[in-house]
This record gives structure tokens, C-alpha cells and sequence, in this order.
């Protein structure tokens, strides 16, 4: 297999009985991209990305996450990825340090790694003085790039991010989005969903699944000539106005 | 190893993060012992009598004092025998000792014919069956003893518990109820909350098992059973003088395996339950009749009708209740509760079975 394709799925479709949840979708994602996963609640996006991460069996098709087969190697998979849920994923009873450790020690850390990725994670959040502070204590902000940090600090290859900035204000979606930079940066792929068109813009690629298909696939600047609109935002609503599915 | 450790603090320190919940976990079995063992108690205390006798002989006299001398009995005084009602109805008694008319006559021949009635009558309120049986029994068994010698007189014996104290009865079935209620909530409050925030599903895509992810949970609450099951005994032991006469050790490992049951039991409501109000319903209230109802805590389920009897047989309670009144307070050997331990360790293993299959087929 192509090394730098870190994802890779051909007709990959889920059926929930006789609702097909996801529709012979194909795609590939390279090394380092930031790939947007958009779509309309309901258009199976979540599905898709349960799938990719080990959560979900297949019904049929292929695919490869960070080199490992989707259908025989979920193990090795979930070894290799980061996940980050829609709802906030850390544990508000515990401490910051606390939090750090317990997912160091689920991703098989050694003492002194940990200790080293927690001090760097730490500056970079300028966070060394909350260390001891319990994470409900937390604004939701600092909270859901803490939630980021952790999610990365095993270094995995790629990192799924589900709907990572729901109720979060402008200026730290910002601030957020420099964090998934600076992972991609170093070489971690991002695959993230949103339904916040703006943010759409940030992505090296963007897809956007109506009714369980795959329907435009590209750069945010191709996606807006193809469509011929001014933003993403207009491309999303052309795509989602012939949905069948509601809400 | 490393990652499994890690859980097993993490969820220690939930537990230590939410002292309420730890204190009340802790706090249930000493309220519960104290409740059933000295409030809610079938023994029978302080019994108000008052007399009718029209001829106050020496003999009645002497029966008379020997009742109000008796610790369970209140002496009220002499009345007539029309007021036998009105007193009852009032509550001043709970029950008038009626002496016939001819008492000595009837207690002294000794060819008495059938038809002379008897020498003494005792009318009871029986508003409160319990205590009107029990203190009929009693009362009967006071009197006899200086009243006539009948023909064939059953000479009674209780055993392994002489002074009838419900204590003995209680303790196994409080401990049926505790373990099963603090376990099963707990475990099942704590999956289902992970499930709620959205942690379990992190959890998930990590490479940590399911199977170890639960096992973390269940090895705190354990340990807090534990406790529980120390408290206890030695609240059993010493403040409601309840004998620990079989093996202590026999009692502590059925009461294990029984501890286990009730955390398989959690785990199985986690994968039923979606919210933490659900779980706690389920776990409350479809668990905890069914202990109390059927599995001989209260009825004894010799009396029920043979459909409830049947189905007595599926509650752990039952077993695990049975297992220990044989243990404790009748003090026979481990070997005598093989069949008790056995179909607890089935169940158990079922119990288990049945829920890791449900929590897999969820990931699904």
C-alpha cells in the first residue's frame, strides 16, 4: 500500500437493518491533511467515522486506517489513532495531571515519556499552573484543547475528531484551530466533522456526505468554483438542499 | 498491566472524588442493621393484660403474679367481664386473661369431661395478627406451666434461636438485600455514566479491552463490599449478639461469590440501562422486591403459593440467605450449603456470560 495514504476506504457502507447508515463511500486521506468530514446531522458522518476508528463493523467494502485493515485489525488500529467525541471526553472529577496519566497509561506510556509529554503539553496550553486543578473547574474552552492535547499525546497517526468545537465562542475555535495546525504540522493527520461552515475553510480537503454518499470531495477553493459559490457555506446548502433524509 | 492499574486508580478515585455517595455506601448497612436488628422487630415486648376472674381464689391469684412477674407482660388490673370489650377497644390492653368461674374446680379434677370448657379464656386483639399469634403463644406457655397438667403436653424446644429473637432472622436477610443493592447500583450507575458523558466512548477507540475497562470498575466496589461485609458481621456479632457459629470462613467466601453475583448483576443492568436514572430504577426497584419479597427475608417461602415458590428460585437472594442462616445462626459445616454455593456460582457464571455478551453486542 501507498505509505502516505493514511486513510483509504473503497465502498465502504454500513446498514442499520434496512437503513443504510452509510453508502458505498471511497476515499483517501494523506499523510499530514486536514481532512473536513461534513454533512448534515443524520447524513451518516458519525457512522463513517465509528467505522474508520474501530467502533463499528462494516457491512461491506474495504479500508485502511494508519496502514491496518478496518474489517481484521481494529486493534492495531485504535493503537494507532487519537479520538476525540462530540461530547467532552475528559473526566471532570479528576485533575488535569490525572486525566494526563490515566490516558498515558491506556496508550502504554513509559513514566519518563509521560512525564515529558505532560510538560510539553502543558507549556503549550500555558497550563502548568492548573495541573492540580480538577478538569469541571475548567472553562469549556481550555477544556476542549485539553481534551485535544490528550487525544494527540501518543503521538498517533492520525487523530478523528467528532464535531470537536460545538458550543465553543469564536476566539477559541481560533485558538483551537491553531492546535490542529501545529498537529499537522508535525506530521498527524487530522480527520475532523463540523457543521461550521467557516471552519470548513481551514481544511487541506473537504468532504461532505448527504443521505449516506460521498457527493463533493476536494479542496474548500475547487468545491467553491465547481459550485460556483462565494463560500463553503453556499456549497454545503446547494449540496443539502435535495437531502432526503431530514433531521 | 500498566494500562489495567491505571483504570483500577481512576476509578478509585471517582468513588473518593464523591464523598456523599461513599459515606451513604458505607452508612447503608449500619442503618439498615440498626433498623431491622432494634426498631422493626417481630419479638414480642411489652404485652398490656388485664384479668377477669369472678372468684379471685388463691390459685388465680398466684397465676396472676406470676404473669405480671414475667418481663414480657404489663399487668393492667382486675376488671368485669363487660369490659372486656371496651378495654380492647380502647388500647388500654392487648389482651384479658378471663378466668372461669369454677377454675379450681377445673384445674384440681383430673376426669374432666369435655363439655366443662375451658378454665381459662384469653381474648385477644388481633388488629396486629403478629402480635396477638405470638403472644397467644407465649402467654399459653406461661400459664400452663403453673395451671393443670394436660394429658399429653408437647414439651417445645427452639433451636438455634431459643429467645425467638428476630435479629436471627434479619442479619442474613439484610446482608441478601445490602450486597445486592450497593453492587448493583453502583457498578450500574457508574457504566452508564461513562455512557452518558461520552468517556466510554473514548475509552472504546483506545486499545484498552472492554473486558478490562469493566473489571477496573468492579475491583473498587468490590472493595468497598468488603467493608461492608466486615461492618456487618461484627455489628451482627456484637451489637445484636447474633452467633457467628459456623465457620467464618465459610461465611465470608459464600458472601463473595454472592458479591460477585450482584457486580455481574450491575453490569448487566449497564447494558439494559441508558441513563443513570434508569439504571438506578432498574437496579432500586426491580431488584429490591424481589429480594425482600422473595427470597424468605420476610415470608417464609414455605407459605407462598407454589407459582411464587417456583419463581423464589430464580433470586440469588433466596440462595445466598438460605446459605447464611444455615451458616450463622444454625452453625452447620461448609459441606451442609455445597448445594447453595453451587447454584450461586451458576448463576454467577451465567450472570457473567449473559452480560459481557450484551456489552459487546452495544459496541456493535
Amino acid at each position: 500500500m501507498n505509505r502516505d495514504k493514511v486513510i483509504s476506504v473503497k465502498n465502504l457502507s454500513k446498514k442499520f437493518g434496512e437503513f443504510i447508515a452509510v453508502d458505498r463511500i471511497s476515499f483517501e486521506v494523506e499523510r499530514g491533511e486536514i481532512f473536513g468530514f461534513l454533512g448534515a446531522n443524520g447524513a451518516g458522518k458519525t457512522t463513517a467515522m465509528r467505522m474508520l476508528c474501530g467502533l463499528s463493523y462494516p457491512t461491506s467494502g474495504s479500508g485502511t486506517v494508519a496502514g491496518y485493515d478496518i474489517m481484521t485489525q481494529g486493534e492495531e488500529i485504535k493503537r494507532h489513532i487519537g479520538y476525540m467525541s462530540q461530547r467532552f471526553s475528559l473526566y471532570e472529577d479528576l485533575t488535569v495531571w490525572e486525566n494526563i496519566r490515566l490516558y498515558a497509561g491506556i496508550y502504554g506510556l513509559n513514566r519518563r515519556q509521560t512525564l515529558r509529554r505532560t510538560v510539553e503539553l502543558l507549556d503549550r496550553l500555558q497550563f502548568r499552573s492548573e495541573i492540580r486543578t480538577r478538569v469541571g473547574s475548567l472553562p469549556l474552552g481550555w477544556k476542549q484543547k485539553l481534551a485535544f492535547s490528550v487525544a494527540t499525546l501518543h503521538r498517533p497517526e492520525v487523530v478523528f475528531l467528532d464535531e470537536p468545537t460545538g458550543g465553543v465562542d469564536p476566539v477559541t475555535r481560533r485558538q483551537f484551530w491553531e492546535l490542529i495546525y501545529e498537529a499537522a504540522a508535525a506530521g498527524t493527520t487530522v480527520f475532523v466533522t463540523t457543521h461550521y461552515m467557516d471552519e470548513a475553510e481551514y481544511c487541506s480537503r473537504v468532504s461532505i456526505m448527504v443521505d449516506g454518499q460521498i457527493r463533493a470531495l476536494d479542496t474548500p477553493t475547487l468545491l467553491k468554483q465547481q459550485f460556483a459559490a462565494k463560500s463553503m457555506d453556499e456549497v454545503f446548502r446547494t449540496l443539502a438542499r435535495d437531502a432526503k433524509r431530514g433531521e | 498491566m500498566g494500562s489495567f492499574l491505571s483504570f483500577v486508580r481512576k476509578e478509585t478515585l471517582h468513588i473518593i472524588r464523591d464523598p456523599r455517595t461513599m459515606l451513604v455506601v458505607l452508612l447503608m448497612p449500619i442503618v439498615q442493621m440498626t433498623l431491622f436488628g432494634f426498631a422493626i422487630s417481630t419479638e414480642i415486648n411489652n404485652i398490656d393484660f388485664a384479668v377477669v376472674a369472678p372468684n379471685r381464689t388463691s390459685a388465680i391469684r398466684q397465676q396472676v403474679e406470676r404473669l405480671a412477674a414475667n418481663a414480657y407482660f404489663t399487668y393492667k388490673g382486675f376488671i368485669s367481664p363487660k369490659e372486656t370489650d371496651e378495654v380492647l377497644r380502647r388500647g388500654e390492653t392487648d389482651v384479658v386473661v378471663v378466668f372461669a368461674d369454677d377454675y379450681d374446680r377445673k384445674t384440681l379434677s383430673s376426669a374432666l369431661s369435655p363439655t366443662d370448657g375451658a378454665a381459662i379464656q384469653l381474648v385477644f386483639d388481633a388488629s396486629n395478627p403478629n402480635i396477638a399469634a405470638a403472644g397467644a403463644g407465649y402467654l399459653q406457655q406461661v400459664l400452663s406451666v403453673g395451671g393443670p397438667a394436660t394429658l399429653i403436653e408437647p414439651e417445645m424446644h427452639l433451636m438455634y434461636n431459643p429467645q425467638m429473637k428476630s435479629a436471627y432472622n434479619f442479619v442474613p436477610g439484610i446482608m441478601g438485600l445490602i450486597f445486592i443493592l450497593i453492587c448493583a447500583i453502583m457498578t450500574s450507575v457508574s457504566i452508564v455514566r461513562e455512557k452518558e458523558t461520552g468517556t466510554m466512548e473514548v475509552l472504546l477507540a483506545s486499545p484498552v479491552r472492554p473486558i478490562r475497562i469493566i473489571l477496573a470498575k468492579m475491583i473498587p466496589y468490590f472493595a468497598l463490599s468488603c467493608i461492608n461485609l466486615a461492618t456487618i458481621l461484627l455489628l451482627a456479632r456484637y451489637a445484636l449478639d447474633v452467633p457467628i457459629s459456623g465457620s467464618t470462613a465459610g461465611i465470608v467466601a459464600i458472601s463473595l461469590l454472592y458479591l460477585i453475583l450482584a457486580l455481574a448483576l450491575g453490569l448487566f443492568i449497564s447494558t439494559i440501562a441508558d441513563t443513570q436514572v434508569m439504571a438506578m430504577l432498574i437496579s432500586g426497584m426491580v431488584l429490591m422486591l424481589p429480594v425482600i419479597m422473595l427470597s424468605g427475608m420476610v415470608f417464609p417461602i414455605e407459605n407462598m403459593p407454589k407459582i411464587l415458590q417456583a419463581l423464589s428460585t430464580i433470586v440469588p437472594a433466596r440462595w445466598y440467605i438460605a446459605a447464611i442462616r444455615k451458616l450463622m445462626i444454625e452453625g452447620v459445616p461448609f459441606a451442609a450449603v455445597l448445594k447453595e454455593f453451587a447454584i450461586l456460582s451458576g448463576m454467577t457464571l451465567a450472570l457473567i456470560g449473559i452480560a459481557l455478551r450484551k456489552f459487546n453486542d452495544k459496541l456493535e
